[in-house]
């Protein structure tokens, strides 16, 4: 199992095989602040990489969520559906948001931590 | 940290949910500094005030503060204030959006003998605000100090200028402080009540604070294009006190009557209704939202909205755009929710 990587759009994923777990990273959670609302997909539906599959609503604003990876939704974190505050006070672990099947290949452009590192310093 | 209004200030220290419940049960600590802050003296200050603004100053007197209305010829909306009535003249607490415009517009109308000067970087103003706001401040003579009354008192030491007022529905104080000294005071405020659950409080939790409230906030629920009756403040214009600017307008709107009124909305959980979103009455578009927010004491988003007079009453059903769909929402009463503050010597409802 590989360490966490990350999109441009802040969202972070664990690849495991095939399996990939979902979640936004703690650099967008305090960006966001508290969230209040998840919109979030059913399982089976397919995502292409870069789509948006959901939404995440915070006090601030609403922003969407991007597929990291294409793949098919295999798993929904309802924990997190309905207690979204889980986003803010542990984005990588309860916060996770879903688990993909990975169809076809990583995208080139996922970033690893020291990577990410770099762009969210950028842009704090 | 956020710009707001040429300031910085933090939307959170810790979390806009924590804070936003401390105010509600027991007291959050807000720094308003960021607010105008001027001094109007000279013999002629109160007739150019009474002159200036909608409000009738000769109903408050020395010791009190009043909420009032800066309007333009027109009628609309320059700037919300509160005038508090000192030992030294008038200080007048304004938007800090607007500071530079409302000084010079005060200026520009303001008869010789009469001094208005920026007190805003000398003079801090913070905010202790919360139903345990008066036995939590560590103040000697505050206790018997009634809403909206204002008198010097000393703060954890340091001689300030104290008034019952504020802007999230609860009791409480705004504190007007030299600016030397406002960090000493902002600490003792938060060491005295740190065993309580006192928490310093941003400007997200003094938003949803004051929509819950049904507090209007400048520059989202009215601005020049918006007139005091439309903002639901008609009880702030006082047309029998003399001559106003915007007075003659004014009276024209009251005799036809307004045509648009901001409404309350209640909104599903996760239906966060924004600024300018469309609000529909059985298909068709009649207003926008105004200020919305998600309100983590009611357990579900508000929001006001400005809409055709008459086009919808407490209690009806009403739509709301949403991230692109229509969310059903519900008329309710403003405001969203009364809080600790002393209610009955608030003006009444107009």
């Amino acid at each position: 199992m590989a360490g966490r990587l990350y999109t441009k759009t802040h969202e972070w994923l664990i690849v495991d095989g095939k399996s990939v777990t979902v979640g936004i990273s703690d650099f967008a959670q305090a960006q966001l602040g508290d969230v209040v609302f998840l919109e979030l997909p059913n399982a089976g539906r397919k995502l292409e990489a870069g789509e948006s599959f959901g939404v995440v609503e915070s006090v601030k604003a609403a922003s969407d969520l991007y597929a990291p990876v294409s793949g098919r939704v295999t798993a929904v974190n309802d924990k997190v559906a309905g207690k979204p505050e889980l986003i803010n006070s542990d984005p990588y672990g309860d916060g996770w948001i879903l688990k993909l099947e990975l169809t076809g290949e990583l995208p080139k452009d996922l970033m690893d931590e020291a990577t990410y590192k770099q762009l969210t310093e950028s842009q704090a | 940290m956020v710009d707001f209004g040429g300031w910085e200030l933090p939307q959170q220290y810790t979390s806009i949910r924590d804070e936003h419940l401390a105010v509600r049960r027991v007291a959050g600590l807000f720094d308003i500094s960021h607010m105008g802050r001027f001094r109007v003296t000279g013999d002629g200050a109160f007739d150019f005030l009474q002159q200036l603004l909608t409000n009738d100053l000769s109903r408050i007197s020395y010791g009190r503060a009043q909420y009032n209305l800066m309007c333009n010829p027109q009628g609309g909306i320059l700037d919300d204030l509160v005038v508090y009535w000192g030992e030294e003249g008038f200080f007048v607490v304004v938007n800090a959006a607007n500071r530079e415009h409302d000084l010079d517009w005060m200026r520009s109308h303001a008869p010789a003998g009469v001094q208005i000067e920026d007190r805003t970087l000398e003079l801090s103003l913070i905010a202790f605000q919360g139903p345990r706001a008066e036995e939590l401040l560590p103040a000697t003579g505050i206790d018997d100090l009634p809403y909206f009354g204002f008198r010097p008192a000393e703060v954890a030491g340091v001689s300030a200028l104290v008034s019952r007022t504020g802007y999230t529905g609860e009791d409480g104080f705004e504190i007007f402080i030299p600016a030397a000294h406002v960090v000493a005071v902002w600490d003792a405020i938060l060491e005295n009540g740190s065993g309580h659950g006192v928490l310093p409080a941003g400007l997200g939790a003094r938003d949803a604070t004051r929509l819950e409230a049904a507090l209007r906030l400048y520059g989202n629920d009215m601005d020049e294009t918006v007139n005091p009756y439309e903002a639901g403040l008609g009880w702030t214009v006082r047309l029998d006190k003399g001559a106003f600017v915007g007075g003659d307008a004014l009276a024209q709107v009251k005799r036809e009557g307004p045509k648009r009124t901001l409404v309350g909305l209640k909104t599903s959980p996760g239906d966060i209704a924004r600024h300018g979103a469309t609000v529909l009455c059985q298909g068709r578009p009649v207003g926008n939202v105004t200020s919305g927010t998600h309100s983590f004491f009611l357990g579900h988003p508000i929001a006001l909205a400005m809409v055709e007079v008459a086009s919808l009453r407490v209690g009806e059903t009403a739509a709301v755009d949403v991230r692109g769909r229509q969310a059903s929402a519900e008329v309710v009463q403003l405001p969203f929710y009364r809080g600790s503050a002393r209610s009955a010597a608030a003006p009444a409802k107009a």
